[in-house]
């Protein structure tokens, strides 16, 4: 019934307006004027409605980053990650002074050429010189972006050295399982087709790389200041493996091994006690606890970054940097997978 | 340039009289507005669907927007469109989250801005600019539309199928898209959006081909290829990229349909999932992620262009001042197009691939950047001295340079490989698409629209309310997209239900809200154009012949339905479309069809 009485409403409404409409239009037709004519003072009005939208604009950018600024993400906290985010800030204020400037250009000259009564416009159609100009001065800069954008690939998809400790990291719908390849630093083999029971990476069991090897679930520790070579695999559809902090992804694809390295150059420990980050968490938590939210403590994470199904928002896996000791502590810990037997 | 051309094209049309034609046979209504096989009722066709369409997508968005804006909030609309099972309580469920986003982003590129947008303007526009009486094939023009509309039919039913629409994204990747067992939109839902791609990539190819033939053949006497306006530039080259890369889509898609149907594995290999090895082996999923994004980057610029080239022709008739590099516009377009077919792999860079392959992608990419920094700053000098009149088209194109610059400049991050990797299907990229495609395109629609309006239904549109949409549509657009990028700066992926899984996005709920509130405007926004649209079509007041004394053939019809657009010869084309304040001239602009005075040079030289 109500659905009904709404349906009603809404058509009544849309035709109250259309006899609005109509009769203002016949009532300035009376009158003589054309009134749906675009005329001066409508150029005047809309050319100071642009100028005006300029300065607003500009003006929500910059507000915009003093408001967003503290939420971004901390600095980088692997070596790589350093020099890439020196890379990202310059090419973004590179991009965000060409942003400033074409758009004030645009709309400057759209308000200062608005017509008026007795305004021409100048017959312009071209001018060569000009023209080599904006398409030479972009083409250095990007030769230059370009230079400095492909060093950096190269940095970070070099294969990673002989020593980094190898980690599998083994996505399904819908969490993480992280493989650590023990001793010999070989990860054993492994199939899909083993997977059944506790055996959910399909670990082959007649590999005797394989043997020393630890699977761990709800947390994965690395130690600081050594490269860490990801070796990522999926066994349902396609996840990607995202370490924000770290400035690392890559995807996990069924049927492909993939793998992303790098060395992580701050502990969790160290990150926790940066002013940044203690800024934020205490934010976080005022946020949270008006929600009634238990208190959150800084983490690193990793995260899917793949849509994967239902529960793609929810697939994570912290990730802790150790110090040195700490983390040969917690591994002497862990035991191998098939010695839990 | 094709002298023979012209006149075996003009010849070749002098047999059919349109006078004659239309005396003697009265049309029915249903030959003559359903199954009509005229460029102007066809364009009008493809508008309208392509209306309701865009609806039921902003409908989409402003459903998870609110999802995302309030994230355990219940909201009775919710629960009242979305039903007992989608939207229990008032929440949206996570599987028909994803499963609108991909609706969503579906009938937004594919039915509003590519088959809409070429749909109306390139069918509108081609017969008229170029001087014809109608498309080289006016049946397989009427097939086009024909397809679109079931495709679209099947795209909308697929809404209301059990296990609901496909949910895998609008890219549909694989074995997501392919394993009903890991979503449930990967069931029914996902067969009919393969089967609604495939008619509508017929729909295209049928477009696509008359729109080529049609400008290479039935230009009228005069009209060399460098007398076109920039309109039919862009839409010959969309066209031209579209016949070359939807059939690639169509691979794609029947692969994905065998692998769903007949137990092949092209995409699938080493499956485990629902307790059970599956038996497909030797298959890639990143195949289908070349196959896809084959027709995919070319699809960016398949919707971008013809809504540059509206923009093109609109900031040059209503600054009054010829458009600046003519000939360095039709080279931008063309090295895009070109260009726009050697950059897909910029979309696969964290998926493994060859580094160095990547490095080839990072270089052609940024390369196009030079062509569409050369289109900037030729719509910026077209503005330079002019004397610009504000209708409501004019903002639209105006804006639409803006969203162009702003969004384009974010993606020199986004093809850099390396820059990539920490914001890869992060909010920032859905800032940067939505902005430079999205915004861009759908700007130039409504420009196209408010432009060519006394053309499409011979009546005015109200200015007022456009000037109130322009504001309102162009506010919120930078509202809602702008803070994404800060979204995805600190990290929020996109695809994600909810960001309450993470403590560490708690900070950005205000974030989001503001971007919700804006979007929602926006959306509300869009019902005063809906309604001048519909108000303008029956009671608009009628417009004069040439209300923007421009000089494109298009005005110098009839204000009327005349099937063969011109009621007597085809006209004669003596100059290009630019020559608005030529100094010397009585009047500040100068129609196509008239003759060059003595010693007077054409195309803009002095
Ligand atoms: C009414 C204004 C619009 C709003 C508020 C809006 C908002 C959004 C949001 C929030 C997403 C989800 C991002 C994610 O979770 O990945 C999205 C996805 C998308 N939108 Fe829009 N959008 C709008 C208009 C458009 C337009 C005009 C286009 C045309 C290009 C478009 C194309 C897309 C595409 C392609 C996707 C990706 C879908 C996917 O992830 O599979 N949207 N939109
Ligand atoms: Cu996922
Ligand atoms: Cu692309």
């Amino acid at each position: 019934m109500i659905q009904v009485l709404v349906y009603v409403a809404i058509v009544l409404l849309i035709i109250t307006v259309a006899q609005l409409v109509r009769v203002f239009e016949l009532a300035s037709e009376l009158k003589g004027a054309k009134s749906n004519e675009v005329n001066y003072k409508d150029h005047r009005t809309q050319g100071k409605l642009i100028m005006g939208f300029l300065i607003a604009f500009f003006a929500f950018f910059i507000w915009q980053v003093f408001n967003y600024k503290d939420m971004l993400l901390p600095e980088a906290a692997s070596v790589h990650g350093k020099d890439l985010d020196w890379l990202m800030w310059f090419n973004m204020w590179l991009v965000i002074i060409v942003f400033f400037i074409i758009n004030f250009l645009l709309f400057y000259f759209a308000y200062k050429y608005y017509s008026r009564p007795d305004s021409m416009a100048t017959y312009y159609p071209h001018n060569n010189k000009l023209e080599m100009i904006w398409t030479v001065v972009p083409a250095i800069v990007l030769a230059v972006i370009i230079i400095l954008g492909l060093k950096m690939w190269n940095t970070i998809t070099e294969p990673a050295s002989q020593d980094a400790i190898v980690i599998e990291l083994y996505a399904k719908q819908f969490d993480w399982t992280a493989r650590y390849a023990g001793k010999d630093n070989v990860l054993g083999r492994s199939n899909f087709k083993n997977i059944g029971g506790a055996n959910a990476l399909g670990m082959d069991t007649l590999d005797p790389a394989g043997l020393d090897d630890i699977v761990v679930h709800n947390e994965l520790h690395i130690p600081v200041g050594k490269q860490i070579e990801f070796k990522i695999n999926s066994r349902d559809v396609i996840h990607s493996a995202f370490m924000p902090h770290f400035r690392i992804q890559m995807n996990a694809v069924p049927g492909m091994t993939t793998s992303m390295h790098m060395t992580p150059s701050i502990t969790t420990d160290e990150m926790r006690r940066k002013p940044y980050v203690i800024d934020q968490v205490k934010r976080i938590n005022e946020i949270r606890a008006k929600k009634g939210e238990e208190p959150y403590e800084f983490n690193y994470i990793l995260l899917c970054n793949k849509i994967c199904g239902a529960s793609h928002s929810n697939m994570q896996m912290n990730v802790v940097v150790d110090t040195q000791e700490q983390y040969d502590t917690w591994l002497g810990q862990q035991k191998a997978f098939f010695a839990k037997k | 340039m094709s002298d023979h051309h012209e006149h075996s094209a003009h010849g070749g049309e002098e047999g059919h009289s349109p006078e004659h034609a239309h005396e003697h046979h009265e049309q029915s209504f249903l030959s003559k507005y359903v199954f009509s096989m005229d460029h102007k009722v066809i364009a009008r066709q493809f508008l309208i669907t392509a209306v309701v369409m865009a609806l039921v997508g902003m409908v989409m968005s402003s459903l998870f927007r609110l999802q995302l804006g309030w994230p355990n909030h219940k909201f009775w609309l919710i629960e009242y469109l979305l039903g007992d099972h989608w939207g229990k309580g008032g929440t949206i469920d996570p599987n028909m989250y994803l499963a609108l986003v991909t609706i969503h982003g579906t009938i937004m590129v594919f039915f509003l801005l590519t088959g809409g947008l070429s749909g109306t303007f390139a069918n509108l526009l081609i017969p008229y600019q170029v001087g014809a009486r109608d498309m080289a094939s006016g049946f397989l023009n009427m097939l086009s539309f024909w397809f679109f509309l079931i495709s679209s039919v099947v795209m909308l039913c697929s809404l209301f199928v059990e296990g609901g629409p496909a949910s895998s994204g609008w890219t549909v990747y694989p074995p997501l898209s392919a394993l009903p067992q890991a979503i449930p939109g990967s069931g029914t839902g996902m067969t009919l959006w393969l089967l609604s791609i495939t008619l509508f990539v017929i729909s295209a190819l049928l477009g696509g081909l008359n729109y080529i033939i049609t400008v290479f053949n039935m230009r009228t006497k005069g009209m060399s290829m460098t007398r076109l306006p920039l309109t039919i530039w862009a839409f010959l080259v969309t066209a031209i990229l579209g016949v070359l890369s939807f059939p690639v889509l169509v691979s794609a898609v029947v692969l994905l349909l065998m692998d769903r149907t007949f137990g092949t594995s092209f995409y699938l290999s080493d499956i485990y999932i629902g307790g059970q090895a599956l038996e497909s082996s030797g298959g890639s999923p990143i195949l289908y992620q070349h196959l896809f994004w084959f027709l995919g980057h070319p699809e960016v610029y398949i919707v971008l262009l013809p809504a540059l080239g509206i923009a093109s022709e609109v900031i040059a008739t209503q600054a009054r001042k010829p458009i600046f590099g003519y000939r360095a516009m039709i080279g931008s377009i063309l090295a895009i197009g070109f260009l726009s077919f050697i950059v897909w792999g910029h979309h696969m860079f964290i998926t493994g691939m060859n580094p160095f392959l990547g490095s080839v992608f990072v270089f052609t990419t940024l390369l196009i950047a030079i062509p569409s920094a050369v289109k900037a700053f030729n719509y910026i000098t077209t503005l330079w001295k002019g004397n610009i009149k504000f209708t409501p088209a004019m903002l639209f194109a105006i804006g639409l340079v803006s969203t162009f610059v702003t969004g384009g400049v974010t993606g020199i991050i986004l093809a850099d490989s390396a820059l990539d990797v920490p914001v890869h299907d992060t909010y920032f990229v859905v800032a940067h698409f939505h902005i430079v495609m999205g915004l861009s395109a759908v700007l130039g629609m409504f420009a196209g629209v408010y432009h060519w309006f006394p053309k499409l239904f011979l009546r005015q549109m109200n200015k007022k309310m456009g000037y109130l949409h322009f504001w309102l549509t162009f506010v919120c657009a930078y509202g809602t997209f702008f803070p994404m990028h800060f979204l995805g700066l600190a990290g929020v992926p996109r695809r994600y239900y909810t960001n309450s899984a993470f403590p560490m996005f708690d900070q950005l709920v205000n974030l989001n809200m503001l971007v919700s509130v804006f979007a929602i405007v926006g959306a509300l926004a869009q019902f005063i154009f809906v309604f001048n649209f519909f108000y303008s079509m029956f009671r608009g007041p009628k417009s004069e012949q040439n209300p923007w004394h421009s000089n494109a053939l298009e005005w110098t019809t009839p204000m009327a339905h005349t099937h063969g657009n011109w009621p007597g010869a085809l006209p004669v084309v003596h100059r290009w479309a630019y020559d608005y304040s030529k100094p010397g001239k009585r009047l500040d602009y100068v129609p196509q069809t008239v003759p060059l005075e003595e010693g007077e040079i054409d195309g803009g030289g002095h």
